[in-house]
């Protein structure tokens, strides 16, 4: 494909609770096949996805963090963070769960593509972005 | 159609998948090769035991082509292609492995 444009999937939902955070994820990985830039923004409630520990088991739904931990083998290559919702919510960025990134071909690897972002770059990305998906 | 293995009845889905998970055994893949007419190598089952693995960190039955990829990194670039990967497993290898490995059908698999 050689029209390759850039993605944003916005996510603004608590993880559990509603099916959001779990439909936004699948799309995901399903988009990955078609080899265009993507980028995930999470606001809002949404900053709860990335929190580390996430336990499930008293509940009956699937526990989906450890999927996240994947994403940069399916391409993805920016989790944005809003800083606003993060602080409006009693966390940093250290509350939440690393991914990494590789390039099987070159080699080239960065070790954790979550970023926190503040309001001047979550409207710049946002802006920059060709489609974006809300969640 | 339920499968049986080691004796024990096991539910899967109406595409052969096993319905719980946690169920799998080796001989699952054993059982559903045997129904292939496949018979499992020692190669099969590095694929398989890297599914499982895969699953296990992730919780999600990977796509074919981070399968691909995945596996050339840890099992070598002569491994890590669909001509390989076909040849052992030439229904798919993410539905027919994955089915062996006791995982879901991948995401986005039609």
């Amino acid at each position: 494909m050689s029209d390759i444009k850039k993605f944003m999937y916005l996510n603004r939902r608590a993880p559990y609770g509603t099916i959001y955070a779990w439909e936004s994820l699948e799309v995901v990985l399903i988009g990955a096949a078609f080899d265009q830039e993507v980028s995930l923004m999470f606001m809002d409630d949404g900053v709860f996805q990335l929190v580390k520990g996430s336990d499930t088991s008293e509940s009956d739904m699937k526990n989906f963090m450890p999927t996240y931990r994947t994403l940069g083998d399916y391409g993805v290559r920016h989790l944005y963070v809003d800083k606003a919702s993060l602080e409006a919510r009693g966390l940093t960025a250290d509350d939440l769960i690393e991914v990494a990134w590789e390039d099987f071909e070159t080699e080239e690897e960065v070790d954790n593509i979550v970023e926190a972002v503040d309001a001047d770059q979550v409207v710049q990305l946002m802006a920059e972005s060709e489609v974006v998906f809300s969640f | 159609m339920p499968i049986e293995v080691d004796g024990k009845t096991l539910e899967t889905d109406e595409e052969g998948y096993l319905a719980n998970i946690n169920e799998w055994v080796p001989g699952v893949a054993n059982v559903m090769a045997a129904e292939d007419e496949l018979e499992l190598t020692d190669e099969h089952w590095d694929i398989i035991n890297f599914l499982r693995e895969y699953y296990e960190e992730y919780q999600i039955a990977p796509a074919v082509r981070v399968l691909t990829k995945a596996v050339g990194k840890k099992l070598g670039k002569d491994k890590g292609n669909s001509k390989y990967l076909y040849g052992l497993f030439p229904y798919g290898p993410g539905k027919q492995a994955c089915r062996y490995a006791g995982l879901p059908k991948p995401t986005g698999c039609v």
